[in-house]
């Protein structure tokens, strides 16, 4: 076993800063023709598909979780919210898809703030079940038809395609590119932030909140932004999947999924990008993979969360590896 | 009147189930600040367990019903207990050093083993509970009918909650659980066995949720894989409406859930009860957020 110093040392040199952007490069490279390595077979596209819709759905809990490292269980609800102001408008209205992007971003950040505003003060384990709690009560209202529109347990159907010109997404490879687009904005989303004066205040809040709010960090409303910005990418990722399913019903947006997206950031590395790649592959890919095994792929499923966290608690691909060796001097610190 | 009498009685019912699920969840975030996610999935293999074992003791053992179901009681207790030690020896010691959020998705984690676990061995499907086994005979209280089933619940699960209680507030075991609870370094350094301790709370945790899953079985006569989810959740609110990591908190919290539920389902509507214990959360942590009975351990940090 290495020192902790070399292990540092070893890891600059493997992937300072060039070597960084060098496996960014090549990482987007295989991306984009990943189509043509799996001979554009549609099962695989839609694996595809499937991984960059949850890598976004990741990205949005991430702005939240590795942001001010708030913890937020019922990120589903704003991803349902997304999904339902594109679906409804779309098919009542006839709103364009592309038009409904920004409109479902918006609709998912004021519901963001609403929730998240009367809350925000409340202590880490309050905050995750009141998230809980309201994303169960999002999904209860959209399956009993509150307001008579959502279509109860049948959800929406008739959702119509994208349209850029006169070119209609349709095909898997279509959507395979597109979500492709949606996380690479959604990652230059979070570059800009976590980079800013808004990204420091975050990490200050995350790492000790007490300190951050004594040297005059507004901490209740940095930390009621993170929500907001993560439900608007939520609500990105809503309008991505109800384009492309074009049928939606609230069973989608369950505590299921919110655990699966909770799952994805913590078992990559909260914060970290390649982290949440990594973490997505493992979380939705693998089990798709292994659909043969039916009925025990769950159980082997859980069982090899409880394990990874026992084996790497830190995350697959940390943001910073460092920190693990300076963690226990502090007690505590994360999100109280 | 008599409409309000008998969803009362229903809700206290109900109620001290939830009273007793949440006590498991209450006493482990107390020593761990940990939400153990797999708590109301023990409490699930209590009662399918208890089905089974229910199921055998009639027709195998042929015993009396009575004694059939005591000795279900004693069994559940036993065997989720061991499950909830193993557990908390696999999935939670080795990252108890790690922080929080490891130890949250390991208890997930385990809450999909265990939930998939049932489903295999049960099967997916919605199942009969022996609830027969103890009389169908119900009291006339001026107008409210009592079930032998509701009252034996009411009882059982006071005499538990009292007996914790008094186990925690005046033995010396007890002083030891509260003082890991405040601070789990100094305790240990006044010569408190820490593991030992939380090995004895992850014992009457889920013992008393298996008892919890029983009473389920009986009051409702059917079970299903995912209750543990939808139970589990309801009785994490319970903990956190009396305070979490507060025991009597939990048993207030637990009545006061069940009834305002069986209320809110009486004369609100059916379709809405699941959302109002939801409801009911987000007001109260609105006007407090450390719950009814607060929350003195955390307000220190």
């Amino acid at each position: 076993m290495m020192t902790p110093k070399a292990d540092q040392t070893a890891r600059d040199a493997l992937f300072g800063k060039l070597g960084h952007n060098v496996l960014t490069i090549l990482f987007f490279l295989v991306a984009i023709i990943y189509p043509w390595l799996v001979g554009l077979n549609p099962y695989y596209l839609e694996i595809g598909f499937n991984f960059w819709l949850w890598s976004l759905l990741a990205l949005s809990l991430n702005v939240v979780l590795g942001g001010p490292g708030l913890y937020n269980l019922g990120q589903a609800a704003f991803f349902a919210v997304g999904a339902y102001t594109t679906a409804l408008m779309n098919t009542l209205l006839g709103w364009p898809i592309f038009l409904l992007l920004p409109v479902s971003m918006l609709t998912a950040a004021i519901f963001g703030y609403i929730i998240a505003r009367p809350i925000i003060h409340l202590r880490g384990d309050y905050l995750l079940i009141v998230t809980v709690g309201f994303a169960e009560i999002v999904r209860l209202a959209l399956r009993n038809n509150m307001f008579g529109i959502t279509g109860g347990a049948n959800g929406i159907l008739g959702i119509a395609r994208p349209q850029l010109g006169p070119w209609t997404f349709t095909s898997n490879l279509d959507f395979y590119f597109l979500s492709l687009l949606y996380v690479l904005l959604a990652m230059w989303v979070w570059r800009q932030l976590e980079h800013s004066r808004v990204g420091r205040a975050w990490a200050y809040i995350r790492e000790d909140e007490l300190a951050a709010e004594s040297v005059g960090v507004n901490t209740a409303a940095y930390k009621t932004l993170a929500f907001v910005v993560g439900a608007s990418l939520a609500g990105a990722a809503g309008n991505l999947y109800a384009t492309k399913m074009t049928v939606i019903a609230p069973e989608s947006f369950s505590f299921w999924d919110s655990v699966v997206m909770f799952a994805i950031v913590i078992l990559g590395g909260r914060g970290s990008i390649p982290g949440i790649f990594l973490g997505t592959f493992a979380m939705v890919v693998l089990p798709q993979l292994f659909r043969g095994l039916e009925s025990y792929r769950m159980l082997v499923f859980g069982a090899a969360m409880v394990a990874m966290m026992i084996i790497r608690p830190q995350g697959l691909w940390p943001k910073d590896m460092r920190f693990r060796w300076r963690r226990p001097l502090t007690e505590g610190g994360e999100g109280r | 009147m008599i409409m309000i009498g008998q969803q009362l009685l229903n809700g206290l019912t109900i109620g001290s189930i939830y009273a007793l699920i949440a006590l498991g969840y209450t006493m482990v975030y107390g020593v761990l600040k940990l939400i153990n996610f797999a708590h109301g999935d023990l409490f699930a293999v209590g009662a399918f367990l208890g089905s089974s074992v229910i199921l055998f003791g009639l027709s195998q053992a042929g015993l009396p019903s009575l004694i059939v179901l005591v000795l279900t009681l004693l069994l559940i207790a036993f065997f989720v207990a061991v499950l909830g030690v193993m557990i908390e020896r696999i999935a939670y010691r080795p990252v108890r050093s790690a922080g929080r959020l490891p130890a949250l998705v390991s208890a997930l984690g385990v809450s999909i083993v265990l939930q998939n676990g049932i489903m295999l061995i049960w099967g997916a499907r919605p199942r009969a509970f022996p609830s027969h086994i103890l009389p169908e005979y119900k009291w006339n209280v001026f107008g409210i009918l009592i079930s032998w089933t509701q009252l034996g619940i009411l009882l059982l699960s006071f005499l538990l909650m009292i007996s914790l209680y008094v186990f925690v507030q005046k033995t010396r075991t007890g002083a030891a659980l509260r003082a890991i609870a405040v601070d789990q370094q100094t305790a240990q350094l006044m010569g408190i066995h820490v593991n030992k301790l939380i090995r004895l709370v992850f014992i009457i945790g889920p013992a008393l949720g298996g008892i919890a899953g029983v009473m389920v079985g009986l009051y409702y006569g059917q079970i299903i894989f995912t209750m543990g989810w939808s139970y589990g959740l309801k009785a994490f609110t319970v903990a956190i409406l009396g305070g979490i990591g507060n025991i009597p908190g939990a048993m207030v919290g637990g009545l006061l859930l069940g009834v305002i539920e069986s209320l809110a389902a009486g004369y609100i509507s059916g379709n809405w009860k699941e959302v109002i214990s939801f409801i009911v959360l987000i007001l109260i942590l609105l006007v407090r957020p450390t719950g009814l009975l607060g929350e003195r351990v955390a307000e220190k940090i």
